[in-house]
């Protein structure tokens, strides 16, 4: 009797130019820089705040953060357009292989990179193998301040002391709008999941949507020529696109 | 029953004349029943100022190992200096710096067993305490490094429930593998060894120890057919542990060269580790025996010859460290990548350059100029001295490749200094629980392997060559 396993693959192995489902188009020519992203992802999140001493240690738990950097010495200085950098959700992830208990996976469903809070251990192993720099380590059990903690997104896990977490590209809202969009038996409509941090814009320098439909506005946006992939020599296939100048 | 040694078919007559070879353990024979006394005597007498010691490295592990790591649980990682972009940090630093130091013992006491070198003979056991103990503060090293350590045996594969695995992907699982097996086999590889001076010791003494020794020693009682197992199984232990030796610090340095940054991808990684691990371990193994000398009646065992012996091993050793040195850093230097390039600069002109510099004066520039004086090969304390150094320069070498290393990504706005912090008095506690196992185990059982220098004296002889007497050594087997 034959017996077939079929073991879910929990790592991303995908062929170079292949599309995943969801992706993310950020005009950097549009940022103003202005860190509504950076808000609206902690309060959407569940993100700890750290405080002013371990935030100037490089604790800061933000999963989007707004890279400022400019040319020259003062006061002759040149200001680069801000990038604003999240986890990038790598077709090729180099965080998934590394981790030794199957913490950092690739989502089957939703062909994006997640985190399993509840069984990470804590080892940093993603965290030094992703070359983004976008993951945050829970250093601490930080206290809330007053009244921040009653405002926790119920939809999202509160993460404790000791585990890593990254972007999910807003995964709650994903789901929310694939249940909505199943009960009313359709497809997902384009733009119809917004995460915190597009939601936040106002610039409207981050859109999100489908890939895997070329008709979708980030599909379009996605296949600019003015498009940019962040470190795209490393082969590690990002769903982040950036457009910058032209 | 009070035999410990096997009994050779002839008695062998040593030359009285001739040059003079008494300066080597090996001809200058004391009676057995001499020696078994002196190393009982070695074990039972404790002055009240080895117990203070003992009781202040006790107290310190209490504090800075067990206190310490307590409330590290109980607070977080923040206590440590890991941040962003160093998510790794001392406790690293100290997980290779211990597996290194206990690589040696296997080197010495399996390598030069299996290769038959004879000056082995009394340090064997020495060495083979060092893998068991610095394996030990290796294992601690990794867990404080672990975010949630009460969940660590999540890396075991074992059947559960929720049908989970560890990921056989990650370099990490295979250290944790590597490790284990590494020291499971270290520790019956020292166990060994020991049956037949337990054995010995169980003949000699009352008490407790009595009952103890007799439960450690098997009902060993030295007939041929006995000697024959042990032999055998020392044969294979020897020749089984070298791989797993070897494969054990290249997995180490798998986990930072699988990795995708700079600096840490680099495929000669794992021979520059394992001949930097027999660097420090042969370096600690010499300030090991300093101590061992200074214990009672010791210095019949551990002689000046024995420095001299392990100082030019350990000035080859310096020699291929910083060949492996040099050649990874001229490839990386060579390929020109832009993030590789600010990091070598990073290295050495850092604000922790100084460490860089004197990772290469410890790890080269002393044995180099030391070691090939005789004399100073030849001075315990000295040797000591140097033993330290080479340590020192080790563990610096660890400390650049991984914080400092780690300080330079492909993302420079994330780029920040590493400040240790809490990795301080953990670290200071592994160490104190290193010599603490260490004074301990000198209460227990006998630091030189008796067993094998009486062989070893048995087999060796002067023999009339012509007109001059030529030093022999018989096959055993």
């Amino acid at each position: 009797m034959e017996k077939t396993l079929t073991i879910p693959e929990y790592k991303a192995d995908w062929a170079e130019g292949e599309n995943g489902k969801w992706g993310m188009v950020i005009d950097m020519d549009l940022c103003t820089g202005c860190q509504a992203c950076v808000a609206a992802c902690a309060m959407e999140n569940n993100i700890s705040f750290v405080g002013e001493e371990d935030a100037g240690y490089g604790r800061t738990m933000h999963w989007i953060r707004i890279e400022r950097f400019w040319e020259g010495t003062y006061p002759e200085i040149r200001m680069t357009p801000y990038q604003p950098i999240l986890c990038q959700q790598c077709g090729h992830a180099p965080c998934e292989p590394v981790c030794p208990v199957f913490a950092s996976v690739h989502s089957q469903a939703e062909q994006i990179n997640l985190q399993v809070y509840n069984r990470c251990v804590g080892t940093r192993y993603c965290a030094n193998n992703c070359p983004y720099q976008v993951r945050v380590f829970n250093w601490r059990d930080w206290p809330r301040p007053a009244p921040l903690e009653n405002q926790l997104n119920p939809s999202v896990t509160v993460r404790r002391r000791g585990i890593m977490e990254k972007c999910t590209f807003c995964i709650q809202r994903i789901r929310q709008a694939e249940d909505v969009a199943k009960s009313e038996g359709r497809e997902i409509r384009d733009g119809e999941v917004v995460p915190a941090c597009a939601q936040a814009c106002p610039a409207d320098a981050i859109v999100f949507g489908r890939l895997d439909d070329p008709e979708s506005r980030v599909s379009q946006l996605a296949n600019s020529p003015r498009g940019k992939k962040l470190l795209e020599e490393l082969g590690t296939l990002p769903q982040v696109t950036y457009l910058l100048g032209g | 029953m009070a035999v410990a040694a096997k009994p050779l078919p002839h008695a062998h007559t040593h030359a009285t004349e001739g040059p003079d070879h008494r300066e080597s353990l090996m001809f200058d024979p004391r009676p057995r029943g001499l020696m078994n006394a002196w190393a009982m005597e070695a074990m039972h007498e404790t002055s009240w100022k080895f117990w203070a010691v003992a009781a202040f490295l006790a107290l310190i592990v209490l504090v800075f190992l067990v206190g310490a790591w307590a409330w590290m649980i109980m607070e977080g990682l923040g206590l440590a200096g890991v941040n962003r972009p160093a998510f790794w940090g001392v406790f690293l630093v100290n997980t290779v710096f211990w597996i290194g130091i206990s690589h040696a013992g296997t080197f010495i006491s399996a390598i030069l067993r299996v290769l038959k070198v004879e000056f082995r003979r009394p340090f064997t056991r020495a060495a083979e305490l060092m893998t068991a103990f610095g394996l030990i503060q290796a294992g601690f090293s990794i867990l404080m490094h672990m975010g949630r350590v009460w969940l660590s045996y999540w890396l075991l594969p074992y059947p559960n429930q929720r049908q989970l695995w560890p990921n056989f992907h990650s370099p990490l699982t295979w250290d944790f593998l590597a490790i284990t097996t590494y020291l499971l086999s270290s520790l019956m590889y020292l166990y060994l060894p020991l049956i037949p001076d337990l054995a010995m010791a169980r003949d000699r003494s009352s008490g407790w120890r009595k009952r103890l020794y007799r439960i450690l020693a098997l009902g060993f009682r030295g007939t041929e057919e006995e000697w024959e197992h042990l032999r055998k199984a020392m044969t294979i232990f020897a020749f089984a542990i070298i791989p797993v030796m070897f494969s054990v610090h290249t997995i180490v340095s798998w986990d930072f060269a699988m990795a995708t940054r700079p600096g840490w991808s680099s495929t000669i990684f794992g021979p520059y580790f394992v001949i930097g691990a027999l660097h420090s371990g042969m370096a600690a193994v010499v300030v090991v025996l300093f101590f061992v000398r200074r214990m009672k009646h010791m210095t019949y065992f551990v002689r000046p010859e024995h420095f001299d012996a392990l100082g030019k091993l350990m000035l080859v050793i310096s020699m291929a460290w910083a060949y492996f040195f040099f050649n990874d850093y001229i490839v990386q230097w060579y390929g020109g990548d832009k993030w590789t390039r600010m990091l070598l600069e990073y290295h050495e002109n850092g604000p922790l350059g100084w460490m860089w510099m004197l990772m290469l004066i410890c790890n080269v520039a002393v044995p180099w100029l030391l070691l090939w004086n005789r004399r100073v090969r030849r001075t315990p304390w000295l040797m000591a001295i140097i033993g330290i150094l080479i340590n020192v320069g080790m563990w610096l070498e660890r400390y650049v490749i991984v914080p400092i290393s780690l300080t330079i990504n492909r993302m420079p706005f994330t780029w920040r200094q590493y400040v240790p912090g809490i990795e301080i008095p953990l670290g200071i506690g592994t160490l104190a629980l290193f010599i603490l196992l260490y004074m301990l185990a000198s209460r227990l059982i006998p630091l030189v392997p008796i067993w094998e220098v009486q062989e070893g004296q048995m087999v060796h002889s002067l023999e009339r060559v012509g007109k001059t007497y030529v030093p022999v050594v018989k096959e055993l087997e």
